[in-house]
């Protein structure tokens, strides 16, 4: 039987015991994100001072990809300028349609994790879904 | 000739080695096949059938005045009757052959529904229903000024006979409702639906589509007015379906789809339809499909229609114990492994569908995850989506052994502590 390859602990822990997975009262944006086929259904909430994202969580229900991937990236980019955000999210992007360089990956930190989801083209909206909804907030503004 | 020998000595038991020879599918894949209610795979007599159709003899039937088309012509109609043998239709002329079942319910939604349906009028539609025996409703509802309303059934999937006494009304045009549920796999008593529904002047059309191709179904016996089902869930490639309706509502019906073949005369200004069934059989039908699903319910015949129905129970009641056998796994309806049909949806505490279908298709096995095309019946669960596993008589003890031992590695794998 051939072993579950993406689903290693690193996306089981976040996905039992997302750290950002919660209301984020002081939030100043906040998206919606929605996978309608898989029923994935994410509120993206961020409170962005001076262009620097200070805070951020999410709430909502999903597989276990996407609320992993989503809890990943917010450990990212928590504490960061947006144009670092959009510049992860592209790599990230990149990373799931197997086109992003090893040194790259490493930047993503756990959310390179992920990699592997590359090879289940059913499940790359789950994982990408997080970051999508990141890239609509700003680059709504 | 072992085989032979098995297959004679258990008269009542199929013999399963013989059967898994017939589809070419097992030597080719070595995934434990469990989304048989989605489609079924094809055994090589029915895609020989097809082939030697195509290769050897095509030509278009009704049309062609040699010898060809006319022999074509013939197996087409002997196909017909084929069918009207295997569900018991009065005549043969009253078999329709669409695309699939959800063809043959958007025709009887449009026709029938133009047809009888006035402002005010109502549908009835039960909740267990697949979109495709819900959706053509509520756009004929929208077209002709009527009003569906749902019929609602228990947390069982059951439908409790005075439910269906006190929804019907002076208004209720037409029942349409499944004979087997594609998510709780129960059967509806659909011989007292129509007993109830005729004592009310209200039409029944019943959705065959995980009925017919696992136990005998007759039309007459059942009483209702229209029946569909899909080629595709008994051994046929995909394209083909039936519609069964009763003659005189068929005759006073308008055609779906207009166009080749089904009219007697056209003139600028007239049109004389043609005669049922080819009425309902716009443009150059698909004779490779009829021909299939023909050699399909044959070969359904020679493995013994008794012997799959007893060894489906069998697969059934193996698939839906191990199911209630396993912490944290949730059986959606009955708790009855003879109330299932072969099909077992379930939900796994803490793991959403998709995870455990990805997680099945791992270890081998496949299974069908979402809603199961039946949204509005999760919603009226209060379940947002769940797992689904189907047999077919083709599938092993082993099979499922192997789909049950995934399922218990799921929520460890998910990381839980049990
Ligand atoms: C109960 C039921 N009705 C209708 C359908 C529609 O069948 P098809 O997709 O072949 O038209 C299905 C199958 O998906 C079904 O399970």
């Amino acid at each position: 039987m051939p072993s579950n390859t993406y689903y290693n602990e690193i996306l089981t822990e976040h996905n039992l015991h997302p750290e950002h997975k919660h209301a984020l009262p002081g939030a100043n944006t906040a998206l919606r994100g929605v996978n309608p086929s898989c029923g994935d259904d994410i509120t993206l909430q961020l409170k962005v001072e001076d262009g620097v994202i200070e805070d951020g969580a999410f709430v909502g229900d999903g597989c276990a990809i996407s609320q992993a991937s989503a809890d990943m990236m917010l450990d990212l980019i928590i504490g960061k300028p947006k144009e670092e955000a959009l510049r992860l999210a592209d790599i990230f992007i990149r990373m799931i349609k197997g086109e992003a360089s090893e040194e790259e990956i490493d930047e993503l930190e756990e959310a390179g994790a992920l990699q592997d989801i590359s090879h289940m083209p059913s499940r790359v909206k789950c994982a990408v879904l997080g970051w999508h909804t990141v890239e609509e907030i700003f680059k709504k503004k | 000739m072992e085989q032979q020998f098995e297959g004679v000595r258990g008269a009542d038991t199929l013999d399963i080695a013989s059967v898994r020879e017939d589809f070419p599918f097992f030597a080719a894949q070595d995934t434990a096949y469990l989304d048989n209610s989605a489609t079924s795979l094809c055994p090589e007599c029915v895609i020989r059938t097809v082939s030697e159709h195509y290769l050897r003899e095509k030509a278009s039937p009704f049309r062609g005045l040699y010898p060809l088309s006319v022999q074509i012509t013939e197996a087409y109609e002997a196909a017909r009757e084929t069918v009207r043998g295997f569900i018991n239709a009065p005549e043969a002329a009253e078999v329709i052959f669409t695309r699939n079942a959800s063809e043959s319910l958007n025709l009887i939604a449009y026709s029938l529904g133009s047809h009888i349906l006035r402002p005010g009028d109502e549908v009835l539609v039960g909740i267990t229903e697949h979109h495709s025996n819900m959706l053509p409703w509520r756009m004929a509802a929208e077209r002709t000024g009527a009003k569906v309303r749902y019929l609602l059934c228990e947390p069982d999937g059951t439908y409790r006979e005075e439910t269906l006494r006190e929804a019907l009304n002076g208004r209720t045009k037409i029942l349409a409702i499944t004979h087997c549920s594609n998510v709780f796999g129960r059967v509806n008593d659909l011989r007292r639906f129509a007993e109830l529904c005729h004592a009310n002047g209200t039409l029944i059309v019943a959705d065959g589509a995980q009925s017919v191709p696992h136990m005998p179904v007759d039309v007459q016996e059942l009483g209702v007015d229209f029946l569909v089902f899909s080629g595709h869930k008994m051994l046929t490639p995909m394209g083909i379906g039936v519609l069964w309706g009763r003659r005189a509502l068929l005759e006073e019906m308008p055609p779906f789809l207009t166009g080749g073949e089904m009219i007697d005369a056209v003139t600028t200004d007239e049109i004389w339809w043609a005669p049922l069934p080819q009425k309902f059989e716009a443009g150059t039908v698909n004779t490779g499909g009829a021909l299939a699903l023909a050699e399909a319910i044959r070969y359904l015949g020679r493995v013994g229609f008794d012997r799959i129905q007893k060894r489906e129970a069998d697969l059934t009641r193996m698939l839906v114990e191990g199911i209630l056998d396993t912490p944290h796994v949730r059986l959606i309806g009955s708790q009855d492994p003879a109330e299932h049909h072969g099909i077992a949806a379930f939900t796994v505490e803490g793991v959403h569908p998709h995870d455990i279908s990805a997680i099945m298709s791992d270890g081998g096995v496949c299974i069908r995850a979402g809603h199961h095309c039946a949204q509005p019946l999760h919603q009226h669960l209060g379940i947002p989506s769940s797992s689904r596993a189907s047999v077919m008589f083709y599938n092993t003890e082993e099979e499922i052994g192997r789909f049950l031992t995934v399922l218990r590695s799921i929520r460890g794998a998910m990381g839980y502590a049990e």
